[in-house]
């Protein structure tokens, strides 16, 4: 089970990865992820845990360290009402999940800030504990869905050039 | 009907036509990346796939994040863009000479028809120039550098379309400013939008790059304009060739089913946004009295020689105001030359400018003039994000640098167009 963390606000790549800290190492960077708008963030998310976004999540710059810290500190699993498009790639190209929630039905109520939750990425579902609830997301395009379960872009290309 | 967006994506995977909503690979005519998301972070991927870049050709590598060197950290990352740039064999390198969104067109490489992925945000600015260029992330960079191709999904077109004819001291920023707050920053839907409209075609090329850069602030994935006789003249005083087809990419009417956002150029004010977000946008007026502390000229959207020029005509004979300073970093040291020669820095210079490197600077927040806490600035770049520009608690407003010229005399935020009124 991983803790949902749900943001109303749209998070640009700024907080997500603090230009300042942008020349540290990742586990450095990853420390002031999301600092600026939710201080405890970094020190308390652990491996598993859910991101809930709101509209045009990852906005901002092309800086892949938004998604990578996000990775970096074990998110399982970013959910969204909207992705910017670049740091929806990125996420993509990293082996981060990120799916796009549908408009309709809306997310129940109970999927509040600080619930267990869990997510399953072969049926695509969010689960959450108390009460048993579950959503069924839509599925990403195989060729998506591959990138990631391959473990990201890199290891796709790998995979590919090691077949020729 | 075939959009530009779909006639340079069908060209670029290699089919007579494609919709929107379809998934493509397509082959890559240029590739551009800078100090930060660049050598730095695509070499260790390169090496774990054992590639060498797809066509030493077809890179361009800019230094302008980390410039000035001001630290050990910095002095290594240049270091190591230098060393991968040799070991690539890679000719088309501009180390520390400006910004790359402006050196790249500045330097030729950018043509109508091309396709191009740039490793920044802001490399729809590349669409100035009829050329589909969108930014990625530096594990897709590598990936582009190791096979010279990427998927996409054919966007549809949204399309802004400017009539009427601006007024003076309003400019393609405050255009982009408007139209943030009109559709908002996810108005792009991270699909193509394309630039029309009379108001378009009557801007300098230097200024539609402005417009195309800021696609970046309305999410979309790239901004085209369609290319003209400007933009043949510009890629020719590159040094650029300009390809025989050329016409066919002036594709700009409207499919019959697209989005198209009306705007009107004879009716805008200047624009100012407040902090955080560019769709914070009011006309100027709105914020006069508001006080700050730095006026910054800036940035590969605001810091071109055009912005340079027009702070200039504001400032000519004028001094800033005691409480406020003003930081003025050219874009490119090819247009700090054109500016240092025609007497434009000068101008800037006796009214109280103080000049910083050709670079990003204070726009990422690096170095040392980056914003400290509680600063206000008042400024010509793109974004302005809580934090983004120094501390967190710092704040910044965007503006056009006529804009933030006139502001800087008064030492208050005003309409350019009053200051005449005002200062005589
Ligand atoms: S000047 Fe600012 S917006 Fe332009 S590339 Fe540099 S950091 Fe990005």
């Amino acid at each position: 089970m991983g803790r949902l963390w749900l943001f109303e606000e749209t998070i640009n790549t700024d907080v997500l990865a603090p230009g300042f800290y942008m020349k540290s190492p990742i586990d450095e960077l990853s420390k002031h992820c999301l600092e600026a708008i939710r201080p405890e963030f970094a020190s308390n998310v652990r491996k598993g845990d859910v991101i809930l976004a709101g509209e045009n999540m990852g906005v901002g710059s092309s800086r892949e360290q938004a998604a990578e810290v996000l990775k970096f500190l074990g998110v399982s699993c970013i959910i969204a009402k909207s992705f910017a498009g670049i740091f929806y790639r990125n996420a993509i190209n990293l082996g981060l999940p990120v799916f796009t929630l549908p408009s309709e039905p809306s997310l129940p109520k109970q999927f509040v800030d600080g619930s267990f939750v869990n997510f399953d990425f072969d049926s695509t579902t969010l689960n959450l504990e108390q009460p048993s609830l579950q959503v069924k997301l839509d599925p990403l395009p195989k060729f998506l869905r591959e990138l990631i379960t391959d473990g990201g872009l890199v290891s796709h290309l790998e995979k590919r050039f090691s077949e020729k | 009907m075939n959009t530009l967006a779909q006639k340079i994506i069908a060209n670029a995977c290699n089919k007579v036509s494609v919709e929107p909503g379809e998934i493509v690979v397509c082959k890559v005519d240029l590739a551009m990346i800078h100090d930060s998301g660049g050598p730095r972070r695509v070499k260790p991927i390169l090496e774990k796939l054992n590639r060498k870049v797809w066509d030493k050709e077809k890179v361009v590598v800019v230094t302008d994040h980390y410039v000035p060197i001001e630290s050990e950290e910095t002095r290594a990352i240049q270091e190591l863009t230098q060393k991968w740039v040799l070991d690539q064999d890679i000719n088309n390198f501009y180390d520390q000479q400006g910004i790359c969104h402006v050196v790249v067109p500045e330097k030729g490489h950018l043509k109508p028809g091309m396709f191009c992925v740039g490793g920044d945000s802001h490399s729809p600015t590349g669409g100035a120039f009829g050329a589909y260029m969108f930014g990625v992330g530096a594990t897709e960079m590598a990936g582009v550098l190791a096979t010279g191709e990427i998927w996409l999904k054919v966007p549809e077109t949204i399309f802004i379309r400017w009539k009427g004819k601006l007024d003076n001291l309003v400019t393609a920023k405050d255009m982009m400013l408007a139209t943030c707050r009109q559709i908002g920053m996810g108005g792009g839907q991270y699909q193509a939008i394309q630039y029309i409209g009379e108001a378009i075609y009557n801007l300098s090329i230097q200024e539609r790059m402005t417009m195309s850069n800021m696609a970046a602030e309305l999410g979309a994935q790239t901004g085209l304009i369609a290319p003209d006789k400007k933009t043949v003249d510009y890629i020719e005083r590159s040094d650029g060739q300009v390809p025989k087809n050329w016409m066919e990419f002036c594709i700009d009417t409207p499919t019959s089913n697209a989005t198209v956002f009306e705007f009107d150029a004879s009716s805008l004010s200047p624009q100012i946004a407040a902090p955080h977000s560019p769709e914070n946008a009011e006309n100027a007026e709105e914020f006069s009295n508001t006080v700050f502390d730095i006026a910054y000229i800036g940035a590969c959207t605001g810091a071109k020689y055009v912005d340079l020029a027009a702070a200039a005509s504001v400032l000519k004979g004028r001094r800033i105001a005691s409480s406020v300073s003003l930081k003025v970093a050219p874009a490119s040291l090819q247009d700090e030359k054109k500016a240092l020669n025609d007497g434009t820095l000068k101008i800037l210079q006796d009214a109280g400018a103080e000049f910083l490197p050709n670079s990003c600077g204070i726009c990422a927040g690096y170095g040392k003039d980056r914003l400290t806490e509680g600063q206000v600035c008042l400024s010509s770049t793109a974004r302005n994000f809580q934090g983004r520009m120094g501390a967190p608690s710092s704040r910044v407003y965007l503006a056009s640098p006529y804009t933030v010229a006139a502001s800087a005399v008064v030492g208050k935020m005003i309409d350019p167009r009053e200051l005449d009124i005002l200062n005589g």
